[in-house]
């Protein structure tokens, strides 16, 4: 396994799904079921790579890069191909790869209009890539390339296999269909906050050169911010560009308004890549670039970080109490579970930045579980509409059992995986790092545990509309198939993930505490 | 009023100093090292019922008696060990690792946790063989038997736990297996809505839990029980600066599964489930989860310097809940909701005695309540099964039609009312004897207040339910048809329950036995409390014909009349219909809270959400789309701006590819990294 471990290994997983791609591309169109075949066994050998770089990752060594990889690659602005795992990247690089592989399971049967199977699957393999890629890459060139690559192909998920109703823009009153609104809205956004974030790398780059050579090496980087080198206001504008960067993507309030629409827009398996790993790139770009390189910029944008992420806990939630649309109701939890995943990353302890891990693990397979089940109840009721919904229990059982599991789940019950991040998040607020105030945090953390009511409150309220009562007239005589073998396929993995890092959390914690220590206690000291 | 604490405190001191340890007790070798089968035989079952419980020989129910069958026994045994030689273990297995913070799963064998365990099981098992009956030809029998299981197991993972995670990941559990039940009959919103109301009422209270399992864990560098102790007997500054918040966050949880006033409001509304699950877990066990926390963190509850201040608020919370809630039963109609008021009131009683240090009159109320309590409540399902209501105006003169369940709510209503011998009786007494030692040691009025109340609850508890037996079983039979007796499968639970509700008050008659009082005390920690080893005659002497009168009183006033809505006349001008609107509680959470928010406040949020803060973004966007029409500096094509342009790109599947690469999405993205890279330029020279 020589070749594996020195870094080759890494590369296939990231670069695999592209191979898939370039296949995918040259297979006729007619040929439909040869390019599932080649979509999921690509997907699948990508996560079976993955699963053997879990196994054979020293948890011993976890605040290590491991499987590295460090090559010349821009020679001019002497930019590298450097990439490497860690115990913070490991879990979202694994997360990727099963998202992904369950998604294409789930396309074996379920194309959205307007079909065109070829071009999906290699969006989803090019998606793949850059996902993965961000994870892995620990050059900030390399970074944008690949937090960028996800860009494309997701908004022509968006724009063309989106949903075609619609929608009427309050205050400038446009009318226009809705996967055109979002699509474009999502690439604005997400073009807007990485200028920026561009802006902070290049800022960065030519600023390291007062130490010697001008680099672009996450790692390095880390270590000069952390003796000093980028300080006072330059460390606050830089922070400030890579926090529009990051913040639009995580998404932070008040910057959160492209998700609903994407996600509502988007393609079921479109919903699920969106909220269960790009979400992720954003507050992992926390995470990896921001906190170590500008620590003490870090914590004097700590207070501003944790009252935007209570804000979005709680607007989140309530925002979701007001909708009838079920698949914006999911988006909107979003905003809330993302909140408490800043929350934990605010308060810059070992903590905090573990729960945000796990929690944005469990938010990777919670949410993206409830937008395949939403996915599926629009194809077969054709309707969004939880005011037309109800008695879903009598109607498909299956359903509705896996539908409740998952708003279970979702709103943090304790043996399932949502709780760890949820309670971790608040347990690091009561006590943030020294020098943060505590008052601040403390009545964050209160605040933050009455949201953890309010999302009790919409996911039961989304249950009782859904699932129970007698199914109305419209309904009560359509025959409707119950959970079909392709759906159990994607979807039992995540709810036994679910239920095993709700049991066993060392499934993510054995991973990312010895990183998570070692991160903090670089950047903050002891 | 804690004066009397400080040579606890002392004691507690000495205890530490000397390294040595009042109670003496064995590990209980393989049988404590096997105890976490009690916790995980159920869960276990609840995923055999899940997935094969309809090709089972009982449809689930048999695999779901068989794991209560072996808790009780298992509990059993060791509740015979520990009285015999003491049992003390705890055993963990490690999940993982956060910060410096070890997280872990495992089971504590002590006094506290087998007298839950034997409690559990053998109430569990009862009600499990009894709701094979009741359930009969239910639409989702095997479902039932799986939330049932659920719900045990959930039960079991949260006494038997060690830490504070784990009886967090307990306390949700059964909160969510309750919710589950209490919708069983999910076609009628009605019980959907009071499933929510559990859950959500449960959930505002868990906001305390979790906040003061965090402070606590934070203070003492633990989850674990015992290490927080252990820092508590060395001295923990950080828990004793936030001692009172800590166990004011967590009485807060606890007022909420144990349903104190003001979180009391769902406990009647659960009773829309079925009556099995009434009695084991809105009267039996989950109800007292409460007090099992205070139980388990007595110590903690009991030193001054920690939560010391906070036992006089468990104390009055305990007492106005034992009368004010106690009182609502008055007015009930439905028999379920009748005695839900009155699990209220009990529930009340041992809060209280948790308040005034009386450790073991609380448990012993617990244990005791647990037997009568689900024994009134299956007797009720009982009376229901046979007249297909809820309501007492359906009923009367039921004696003859169901002798059995007669003579055995006769019995849970002895011994519930207090009188002698039966077993609430014993520990009823214990509480108002804790109550009245603790006043005249410490005359306060919050002392005085506990002891007044916990009397005049007495008086009540007698009055409403000679109100219940004389309306249900004594004049005319109201309803339709003749009602039948249950089948044996029912009334033999009904009547091994009615041999505990009548026997158990024995274990710890005072100044003879003190069976209940060694086996619960049997702790990692000593229990500091107010003994009390000789009868308390003299409150005896007044309860006891409060209680009769008040018997007599009710037995009166709704003596048989020709209907049952003659009887049910009597009427308190002002109380009564105050008491009729549930004090309003219910309506002010209602209105007050609960439709405001998910009402104006979740719809302006949105509102302010697609109308302003959205409104930045599709403004900017339209000023550019303005501004590129007004300048046209884009082609001609791009007239309608960025939007149409795009639009034209996505539209069609066909030739996408083309038109966005030659197109302005590439031109849009090159000239922002263009302004980027100036942008950039420009940071560097300035």
């Amino acid at each position: 396994m020589e070749w594996f471990d020195s870094g080759w290994g890494l590369s296939l997983i990231v670069f695999l799904p592209l191979v898939g791609a370039l296949i995918l591309a040259a297979i006729p169109r007619s040929a439909e079921a040869g390019m599932k075949w080649v979509a999921l066994v690509t997907a699948f050998g990508t996560f079976a790579l993955a699963i053997l770089l879990a196994v054979r990752f020293d948890y011993g060594a976890a605040a290590q890069m491991q499987f590295g990889t460090d090559l010349p690659w821009i020679e001019a602005i002497n930019a590298r191909y450097h990439i490497g795992v860690d115990g913070i990247s490991l879990p979202l690089v694994v997360l990727s790869t099963f998202i992904t592989t369950l998604v294409v399971i789930y396309s074996w049967n379920h194309w959205p209009e307007p079909h065109n199977p070829k071009l999906l699957l290699i969006l989803t393999m090019i998606l793949a890539t850059g996902m993965t890629g961000t994870f892995v890459a620990l050059d900030l060139v390399l970074f944008f390339v690949f937090f960028e690559v996800v860009l494309l192909p997701m908004y022509f998920m968006i724009g063309i296999w989106g949903d075609t109703s619609i929608r009427t823009v309050p205050v400038v009153h446009w009318e226009i269909e809705m996967r055109l609104y979002a699509s474009i809205k999502f690439f604005l956004f997400t073009l807007f906050g990485s200028a920026f974030m561009l802006l902070g790398f290049l800022a960065l780059y030519f600023k390291s050169g007062d130490a010697g050579a001008r680099t672009f090496d996450i790692l390095e980087l880390s270590a000069l911010g952390q003796a000093g080198l980028f300080a006072g206001t330059f460390a606050f504008w830089v922070f400030a560009a890579m926090f529009l960067g990051f913040a639009v993507k995580v998404p932070m309030w008040p910057l959160h308004t492209w998700l609903p629409d994407a996600h509502t827009a988007a393609p079921t398996i479109g919903s699920v890549i969106l909220a269960a790993i790009l979400l992720k790139l954003g507050t992992y770009g926390f995470i990896r670039i921001s906190i170590p390189i500008l620590p003490e910029e870090a914590k004097n944008w700590a207070w501003f970080i944790g009252v935007l992420a209570v804000i979005g806990i709680i607007y989140g939630s309530l925002a979701c109490l007001a909708q009838s649309d079920m698949k914006r109701l999911i988006a909107y939890s979003s905003v809330g579970h993302m909140g408490f995943v800043m929350l934990g990353v605010a308060t810059l302890t070992d903590i905090g930045i573990n729960a945000a891990i796990i929690g944005m693990v469990a938010h990777g397979l919670i949410t993206g579980l409830l937008f395949f089940i939403a996915g599926s109840m629009a194809h077969r009721y054709h309707t969004r509409d939880m005011n037309r919904l109800g008695g879903q229990m009598i109607l498909m059982p299956k359903m509705g059992v896996i539908l409740g599991f998952a708003a279970m789940a979702s709103l943090g019950l304790p043996a399932l995986a949502g709780f760890w991040g949820e309670f971790m998040s608040l347990l690091a607020s009561f006590n943030p790092l020294p020098g943060l105030s505590v008052s601040l945090f403390r009545t964050l953390m209160v605040v933050a545990a009455i949201g953890t009511v309010l999302t009790a409150g919409y996911m039961l309220w989304m249950l009782r509309s859904v699932d129970f009562g007698e199914p109305t007239a419209e309904w009560r005589d359509h025959d409707f198939h119950d959970i079909d073998k392709y759906e159990w396929m994607a979807w039992a993995p995540l709810v036994v993930m679910t239920i095993a890092i709700g049991i066993y959390p060392a499934i993510v914690f054995n991973a990312t505490n010895d990183a998570v220590v070692n991160l903090v206690a670089k950047a903050f000291g002891g | 009023m804690f004066a009397s604490l400080t040579p606890m405190l002392a004691g507690f001191a000495l205890f530490a100093e000397e390294g040595e340890h009042e109670v003496h007790a064995g590990d209980g070798g393989w049988l404590a090292e096997w105890a976490w089968m009690i916790v995980v035989v159920p869960l276990v079952i609840t995923f055999l019922i899940v997935f094969f419980g309809k090709r089972s020989p009982w449809k689930g129910w048999g695999m779901a008696t068989f794991g209560m069958a072996f808790v009780a026994v298992y509990g059993a045994v060791l509740a015979w060990v520990n009285l015999d030689e003491g049992i003390l273990y705890e055993g963990a297995i490690e999940i993982g690792r956060i910060g410096s913070f070890t997280l872990e799963w495992g089971w504590v064998v002590d006094g506290l946790s087998i007298m839950m365990y034997f409690l559990v099981g053998v109430v569990g098992f009862l009600v499990f063989v009894y709701a094979n009956g009741y359930m009969k030809g239910d639409v989702r029998y095997t479902w039932f038997f799986a939330s049932f299981s659920l719900f045990a197991g959930g039960m079991l993972v949260l006494v038997s736990a060690p830490n504070l995670i784990q009886l967090i990941v307990g306390w949700e559990l059964v909160g969510v297996s309750s919710y589950l039940l209490i919708a069983h009959y999910w076609e009628d919103f009605d019980n959907v809505d009071a499933g929510n109301k559990a859950f959500m009422v449960n959930k505002v209270a868990d906001t305390g839990l979790f906040i003061g399992a965090i402070i606590m864990a934070l203070s003492a560098g633990s989850f674990k029980f015992s290490e927080i102790f252990e820092t508590m007997v060395g001295g923990n500054s950080t828990l004793a600066q936030f001692g009172f918040w800590a166990g004011l966050a967590l009485f807060i949880g606890a007022m909420g599964k144990s349903a104190q006033f003001p979180f009391h409001v769902w406990l009647p509304d659960a009773m829309a489930g079925p009556t099995p699950v009434s009695a084991l877990m809105h009267a039996a066990t989950m109800v007292t989860a409460g007090i099992y926390l205070v139980a388990r963190l007595f110590p903690f509850y009991q030193l001054p310097e920690y939560g010391g201040d906070v036992s006089m608020i468990i104390t009055i919370i305990g007492a106005i809940t034992l009368f004010f809630m106690g009182l609502l039963a008055l007015v009930q109609n439905d028999i379920k909701k009748l005695l839900a008021y009155s699990t209220v009131s009990q529930l009340g009683y041992m809060m209280a005695a948790m308040g005034v240090g009386a450790y073991t009159a609380g448990l012993f109320h617990l244990f005791t309540h647990a037997f009568f309590k689900s024994l009134l409540f299956l007797a009720a399902g009982s009376v229901i099964h046979a007249v297909h209501s809820n309501n007492m105006s359906d009923m009367g003169g039921l004696r003859k039609y169901v002798p059995a369940t007669f003579w055995t709510f006769m019995i849970g209503t002895a011994a519930l009312v207090g009188l002698f011998p039966f077993a609430g009786f014993w520990s009823k007494d214990e509480i108002i004897a804790s109550a009245y030692y603790n006043a005249s040691e410490d005359p306060t009025a919050a002392a005085w207040f506990m002891v007044v109340l916990s009397i005049a609850g007495a008086f009540i508890t007698a009055f409403y339910m000679a109100r219940a037996v004389s309306l249900t079983f004594f004049g005319k039979y109201q309803g339709h048809g003749e009602p039948h007796e249950s089948p044996k499968i029912m009334t033999v639970p009904l009547i091994a329950l009615a041999a505990f509700a009548a026997g158990t008050g024995l274990l710890n008659a005072p100044g003879l036995t003190h069976v209940f009082t060694d086996w619960v005390t049997v702790r990692a920690f000593p229990i500091m409390e107010h003994h009390f080893e000789a009868p308390s005659w003299g409150l005896i002497a007044i309860v006891t014909p409060v209680v009769l009168i008040a018997l007599a009183i009710g037995f009166y006033l709704y003596r048989p009349k020709q209907t049952q809505a003659e009887r049910d006349e009597f009427s308190i001008p002002v109380l009564y219909p105050l008491l009729e609107q549930k004090y309003y509680i219910d309506d002010f959470y209602m209105d007050g809270i609960v439709r405001p928010t998910m009402g104006p406040i979740a719809d302006g949020t949105l509102w302010i959400d697609e109308n302003v803060v959205d409104a930045v973004p599709n403004l900017v966007a339209g000023g550019a789309k303005h501004t590129a029409d007004a300048v046209n500096t884009f082609d001609q094509r791009g007239v309608d701006g960025v939007f149409n342009m795009l639009s034209a790109a996505t539209g069609a599947t066909g030739g996408f590819l083309r038109k966005a690469f030659t197109g302005r999405v590439q031109q849009y993205a090159a000239i922002s990294f263009a302004g980027v890279v100036i942008l950039a330029l420009l940071f560097m020279i300035f």
